[in-house]
């Protein structure tokens, strides 16, 4: 036997996400996180653990561009047990990791799910990155992109991938809109301009209950998921 | 003139739980000495003299064998320095090490020297049988003090019980393969200490690895493999505390 | 006949085995390699690697020994050696446990790539043996196969990415002119042509020999890096 690696695991890895797993149970749903540097994706996503640990079994992939940056802050904050959070290593490349060659997030999710047992639900964080980084439908089953007034009120103007396409757009930091000078009311319309009829969430994540509205639409997507 | 020589030592373990050697033939370049061990049960060997000349075709062989449950240390006096052929041709090194079951060998020879100029190749190959136990130390040195290096191969291969641990081949010095001095290779160091221990040791809590140094497990048995670029004082110390 | 048709019968290799070996060898296949830098983020920590010549000189180190080492595993293996006695051998050929462990990982990461991609019995047959992941040049050579490529073009393949591994992320780490970066490779090519026809032969010396046959070339500060590199608690690329 190998002494580096003396496990025996079920063979995988074949195929990207596909929702039933070779022994017929359904996977966890996995959620991707998207957003510009500091709008505020580790809060939402330490927000949402601290809100849906009760009635959830959850797991956190980051994807930091310095390693364990990200996956350091919620273990510090404690929203979940450390096993339940591990960091992927993007070289320099976060968009690339989420999107082009999605591999070792798979890997990444897999080994959660493996290693902690059946999951409910996978959130993976992707880098602080720009406004077209999107995840690969391969990696992830739906995506929320986060934004904060305090980034601009021009950014759902000026769209991009994120903001057009993400499965729900947050505009994080609501709070801080009259001190920023930002425009909700412009925001929304050309959010919703952009989007559609693709929802959208203004609110603080780490405010009170701010998180709830995402947090209910997770809860809606897992609905579905599980049906 | 061209040298061959194959020096053969033997252990067995006697009847009072010591170390016997029934076999001890040294040849040619390689004169071997029993020397007093320093450990109870354990038998020593010091290779001496004129072992610091592999020349230009030169061909040295040294055959040990540790049977069943002997303990072996082979140490040498002074250090391997192979030296110019003025006809250019390569000079041969092989190390043939055979260790029983519950048998032990503390290979310690004094580094190997390439001088400017020379061209020496080395084969050193384990056999460990399962239960027995290795400390082997090999030094490299490319050139004299303030001299150029010679070209200098190496391949260490060890098998553990029909498994093989490790197959490793170095080649330094003009006329190794492009780059083995650059910064994936060896950079500008010109000393290279390698310690493998099977098993591996509890380690001392006191360790202390040198720069450009690491300390690793290997793959296929219980072994742990200490390599390092730093200078030699610094290597050897470390190598001692874990070959303790 | 068209240009691509020749050099493939050329090479000897099936239909469309030239664009295959390119869709292997391309930085953008996903098989996880964009996040490695081949020892290069460690190197360009300490002192290393500065510039484009210390580049230059760290790839052509690497390919000339883990890189000619990782070609003759992968050849090996396309030309029908039993895939577990070569991951075997590639076990005994690296020291270092993070690299054992990077190049498991890889192995694994290129193994979802090439099932996808490739699929066939001898990648299933390995992806069960070793669900860990066997070490990638094995499994790059079990996908060359499955590509319908030769031992040689696995060996290329090896060869390449030893060489364009580092030189990719010494753009990133360095703010190295990616245009010296390829001028570092192009400059490489003919040496990594010989290196992939090197590892070719030994595969095919280890046919009949076994797996002794194969180089075991060794490259002591990529290992001593690599064990660094992995014990760092912050870093930009996985090794």
């Amino acid at each position: 036997m190998h002494r580096d690696h003396p496990e025996v695991f079920p063979e995988r890895y074949a195929h990207s996400s596909a929702a039933v797993g070779p022994d017929g149970r359904r996977r966890a749903l996995r959620i991707g996180l998207g957003g510009p540097v500091g709008s505020g994706k580790t809060a939402t996503v330490a927000a949402l653990c601290r809100s849906l640990r009760d009635r959830l079994a959850i797991g956190v992939v980051t994807n930091d561009i310095y390693t364990r940056e990200d996956a350091e802050f919620l273990l510090r904050n404690a929203v979940l047990p450390p096993e339940r959070i591990v960091g992927v290593e993007t070289g320099a490349c976060p968009h690339t990791a989420i999107r082009d060659d999605i591999s070792a997030n798979l890997e990444a999710v897999e080994d959660l799910e493996e290693a902690v047992g059946p999951l409910d639900l996978v959130l993976v964080e992707s880098g602080g990155d720009n406004l077209t980084a999107t995840f690969s439908k391969g990696l992830v089953d739906a995506q929320i992109f986060v934004i904060d007034v305090a980034g601009g009120d021009d950014i759902p103007r000026k769209g991009g991938p994120g903001v057009t396409t993400a499965d729900l757009l947050v505009v994080n930091k609501t709070d801080l809109a009259p001190h920023v000078g930002a425009d909700l009311d412009r925001m929304a319309r050309d959010a919703a301009a952009q989007r559609g009829a693709l929802p959208v969430v203004f609110t603080s994540v780490a405010r009170g209950d701010g998180i709830a509205p995402v947090a209910a639409w997770i809860g809606e997507r897992l609905a579905a998921w599980t049906a | 003139m061209t040298v061959t020589s194959t020096a053969r030592i033997g252990a067995v373990r006697d009847r009072s739980g010591g170390t016997a050697l029934p076999v001890l033939a040294g040849a040619g370049a390689l004169a071997l000495r029993r020397t007093r061990a320093s450990r109870g049960g354990e038998a020593r060997v010091t290779v001496v003299g004129a072992m610091s000349a592999p020349l230009g075709g030169d061909r040295l062989r040294i055959d040990v064998d540790v049977a069943a449950g002997a303990r072996l240390t082979v140490d040498s006096a002074a250090a391997t320095v192979s030296l110019p052929d003025h006809e250019g041709r390569p000079a041969f090194y092989d190390v043939r090490l055979t260790v029983g079951e519950g048998a032990e060998l503390r290979w310690l020879p004094e580094p190997v020297i390439a001088a400017g100029g020379s061209d020496l190749r080395m084969t050193t190959r384990v056999r460990l049988a399962a239960g027995a136990r290795l400390v082997l130390r090999e030094e490299l040195v490319l050139g004299r003090h303030g001299e150029a290096p010679g070209h200098l191969t190496t391949r260490l291969t060890v098998d553990h019980d029909g498994r093989t641990l490790l197959d490793q081949a170095l080649a330094f010095g003009p006329g190794a393969a492009p780059g083995w001095d650059g910064p994936a290779v060896l950079g500008g160091h010109r000393t290279l200490g390698q310690l493998l221990l099977v098993p591996p040791p509890d380690l001392p809590a006191d360790l202390d690895l040198p720069p450009l140094s690491s300390l690793t497990p290997l793959a296929a048995g219980p072994a742990l493999l200490l390599t390092s670029t730093a200078p030699r004082p610094a290597f050897t110390s470390t190598a001692a505390a874990l070959a303790r | 006949m068209t240009t691509t048709a020749e050099a493939a019968q050329a090479a000897g290799s099936g239909a469309g085995a030239l664009s295959a070996l390119l869709l292997l060898s391309d930085g953008r296949f996903p098989a996880g390699g964009h996040a490695h830098s081949g020892g290069a983020e460690a190197a360009v920590a300490d002192g290393r690697i500065r510039d484009a010549a210390g580049l230059a000189d760290f790839c052509r180190g690497r390919l000339h020994t883990t890189g000619l080492v990782a070609a003759a595993l992968a050849a090996a293996t396309t030309a029908g050696l039993d895939p577990l006695v070569l991951d075997d051998a590639a076990d005994a050929r690296t020291p270092s446990l993070a690299l054992r462990t990077v190049s498991r990982r890889l192995g694994r990461q290129l193994m979802r790539a090439a099932r996808a991609t490739w699929p066939g019995a001898d990648l299933d047959a390995l992806a069960a043996a070793r669900p860990r992941g066997a070490h990638q040049p094995v499994v790059l050579g079990v996908t060359a196969r499955a590509a319908g490529l030769r031992p040689l073009d696995a060996a290329h393949a090896a060869a390449y990415e030893s060489a364009a591994g580092p030189a990719t992320a010494a753009v990133r780490l360095l703010s190295l002119d990616p245009f010296h970066a390829a001028a570092v490779l192009a400059r490489l090519a003919p040496q990594i042509d010989t290196t992939a026809r090197a590892a070719a032969e030994a595969a095919g010396r280890a046919l009949t020999h076994g797996p002794t046959a194969l180089p075991a070339a060794s490259a002591p500060l990529l290992d001593i890096g690599a064990e660094h590199h992995a014990a760092w608690p912050v870093r930009l690329f996985a090794s």
